[in-house]
Parts: C-alpha cells; structure tokens; sequence
C-alpha cells in the first residue's frame, strides 16, 4: 500500500463533501418531507404577520354606546354563559375573555394632564386583540396559540397549553388569564346542576382568552357579546363585527366614516379591535355612574 | 436444621409469595366480568353510530383525536363518515346525543380496561359536568 499522506487526505475531504452534499438531497427525498419543510415556512410566514390580504376579523367598539352599564354588562354576561367562564372571587386568579377598565388606563398613551377626569374614568369594553402580529403567538413554545391563517383569529388549543404563561407576559393588553386552580367549581350552573352551555371548561395550569367566539364564527355566526349588545335596547351596533379586509364589510365602511382609534399603536402588533371614542366623552362620562368593575 | 434445607425453604416460601398473582389468578378462576354496557339512547333519529360499533370500539380514541385537530387546529367543523354521510364534529354536539350515559357508556369500560382519558377535566359530560373515568 503505497498511499501518500496527501493522498489520504484528498480522499477524506472529497468524503467529507460528499456526505455533507448528501445530507440536504437526502432530506428532500424522504417521503413527507415536501409537507414539512411547507408547514416550517407556514408557521414561519404565519409570524411574521405579513398578512394584508385575506380574511382578518375585527370587532368596533362603540365607546358612546358601552359607557352604559347594561350593554357591557350584557356582553360579559354573554360571553360567561357562552364559554362557561368561572366567577373566580380572587382578584388575582380571576378569568377574563371581555372586562371593562377606566379609558385612562385603557389609552394611557393618549392622554393627557388637562384630560378631563369624567373622561379618564370612562369605563371602556376590553378583549384580545387579535393582534395582526401577536407577540403571544411568537413566545409560545408549543403552539398551544396561534393565528389562524383563515380569518386572522388568535386562537387557544387548550389540549396542547403547558401553562408556561409566556403569552400572558408577551401581551401588552393583558389579555388572558391563568387557571390557578380548577375552575369548575367556580362555573355557573344551572337547576340540573349543568353547566349554561355545553362548551368545554378549562383546566387547571392553562391559559385562556377571548376567541372571537371561534366556534361560532365557523359556523357563519356572530360573536356572543355582539349578539348580546344588539339585543339590549339602545345597545344596537355598540359592537360591530366583521372582515376588516373586506371593503365592503360594515367594519370596513365604519372605519371609513369614523375616526377610530387601537391601543398602544406604537407597539406595531396591528390590535384588531377598533374604538370608536365620542368628541364629547368627558360630557358623556360624566353622567355615568360608574360601577366598581373588574 | 442444615443452612441446605434452611436455604431452600427460604426460597420456596420467596418463590410462593413472588408466584401471588400467577396462582391467585389461577385460584380465582373467573375472569372480571366484562362490564354490560347500555345501548346508545337515541335523541337524533339516527340508528347508526357514525361508523359501525366494532370499528367505533377499536377506534374511537384515534377518531376523537382526528377531530380534535380538525375543529381546533384547522377550524374545520364536519367530516365525512365511510359511508358518505357528513357529521358535525363535537363530543358535545354529536356524541352525546346519542351516547347521554356516559356513566354507562364510558366510564364502565374505561374502568374495566384501566384506562383514565382526561376529556372530562374540560369537556362537560351530558348529565352534568361531574368527573367521571
């Protein structure tokens, strides 16, 4: 055997090539790897929020028309007995899909020392969302919530949530709560001792929030609380759903109409519920008796 | 007594109480009862599972998940049986309707198969929402 030493390591190096050439051809061959080198680049564009065409639903929030008790009220309500949402008394572990906070918190950014205070104290409708680029979606290490590229909702797979509460952290709004504990025994229930609806209840150790009633939506329905504000007298229309990439939809041509204004804007997740906010809301608000709300 | 015969009866009464349950089961004879399950009580005028019961029996699990996948993950709320006829995904919205015991339709034959699915931790079952196996 008469191999040189610069032989040897020709040999080794064209080897090495080879192998390294192979790996990635060899990737490509393998049956079912054309799905998931797609679903890597899906989930890849499904983050980067690039998403301008397409479905993406959104809610208009009628500010003047929710100062009234009874219409947020009804949409909460709603939105309880819909979801079978527990009325947990701690305040630290209480669930929330929709809640009511004073418009000074809510538009902390857009106020300012000579607001007046009727107007700061204006309670305002809140829920996820829905973000255009959520940042809940990104930190998720499971894929427990994501955003369907069907009609932009940021929806919750509770079977697959681990509970590391990343998404609580990562939304600015503040958005989804926590089950400390099983929440069950905190549902609502009617004579029978059933639950109000049939929909799933959560568990303890996972994250939940407001779904634009996904469930509903894909059946071609509305969202609970819209239904609920629309039934309330004098409620009609304080809440306004549809496709905000749809021209002609009524969200669309509200937003057309009506100046409207997201939360913190400056954040860049493209918030997908709009509130509409009266001129004349520190007049407005000073003639509502504000409840103590959560 | 020689440490030979002490040692072997050592053992002899190791290997008895080791052989518990071979001759325990062998004493008891009988196997447990298969648990007697009542039949689906119909509320919807269907008189079909939505496949046929053997499959349903060895499947069912596997289906459930499919399902689960494609209400949640994909929002897709209907499927498609073997034999064509389309169904409205949903414990909730299909089983149940049929299947309103879960104490006698579930849970007795989880319990003989020791099986424990945690569906019921969310999902509320027809009479109530108590947990059940």
């Amino acid at each position: 055997m008469d191999e040189t030493r610069r032989g040897f390591l020709k040999t080794l190096g064209l080897g090495a090539l080879g192998a390294g050439a192979a790996i990635p051809i060899l990737e490509v061959l393998r049956p079912g790897s054309g799905e998931a080198l797609a679903q890597v680049t899906g989930a890849a564009t499904a983050k980067s929020g690039a998403r301008a065409t397409g479905r993406q639903l959104a809610m208009v929030v009628d500010v003047e028309k929710c100062l009234r008790d009874d219409v947020r009220k009804a949409c909460v309500e709603a939105c309880d007995r819909a979801h079978n949402i527990p009325s947990i008394p701690d305040p630290k572990q209480v669930i929330e899909w929709t809640w009511s906070d004073p418009f000074g918190d809510v538009f902390a950014d857009q106020i300012n020392e000579h607001t007046a205070a009727a107007a700061k104290e204006a309670p305002v409708l809140l829920m996820c969302n829905h973000c255009t680029d959520p940042p809940c979606i990104q930190v998720c290490p499971t894929g427990a919530t994501w955003k369907r590229a069907k009609d932009g909702i940021v929806m919750m797979d509770m079977h697959r949530c681990i509970g590391c509460r990343y998404c609580m952290a990562a939304c600015p709004f503040g958005a989804r709560s926590f089950n400390w504990r099983d929440p069950r025994p905190y549902v609502q229930h009617d004579a029978d001792g059933k639950p109000l609806s049939d929909f799933p209840t959560r568990t303890k150790g996972v994250v939940e929030k407001c779904t634009f009633c996904a469930a509903r939506v894909d059946v071609g329905g509305q969202p609970a609380c819209v239904e609920a504000a629309n039934q309330v007298p004098g409620g009609e229309g304080a809440l306004v759903f549809g496709d905000i990439n749809d021209p002609d939809s009524d969200v669309s041509r509200i937003l057309g109409e009506r100046m409207a204004m997201v939360r913190r804007v400056s954040l860049g997740t493209g918030p997908n519920v709009y509130y509409l906010v009266p001129d004349a809301l520190p007049a407005l608000a000073a003639g509502v008796e504000v409840e103590g709300e959560a | 007594m020689s440490s030979r015969t002490r040692i072997g009866l050592g053992l002899g009464v190791f290997f008895l109480l080791g052989a518990y349950p071979v001759w325990n089961g062998l004493a008891s004879r009988a196997a447990p009862e298969r648990p007697e399950l009542a039949p689906a009580v119909d509320s919807t005028g269907a008189t079909l599972c939505i496949e046929d019961t053997t499959w349903m029996k060895d499947h069912h699990q596997k289906l459930l998940n499919e399902w689960r996948t494609l209400v949640v993950r994909d929002g897709q709320r209907t499927w498609v049986s073997s034999t064509g006829k389309t169904w409205t995904i949903g414990l909730e919205e299909t089983c149940f309707k049929c299947h309103a015991n879960s104490e006698t339709f579930c849970t007795r034959c989880h319990d003989y198969a020791n099986v424990q699915p945690f569906c019921w931790d969310c999902h509320v079952l027809p009479q109530g929402g108590q947990i059940h196996g």
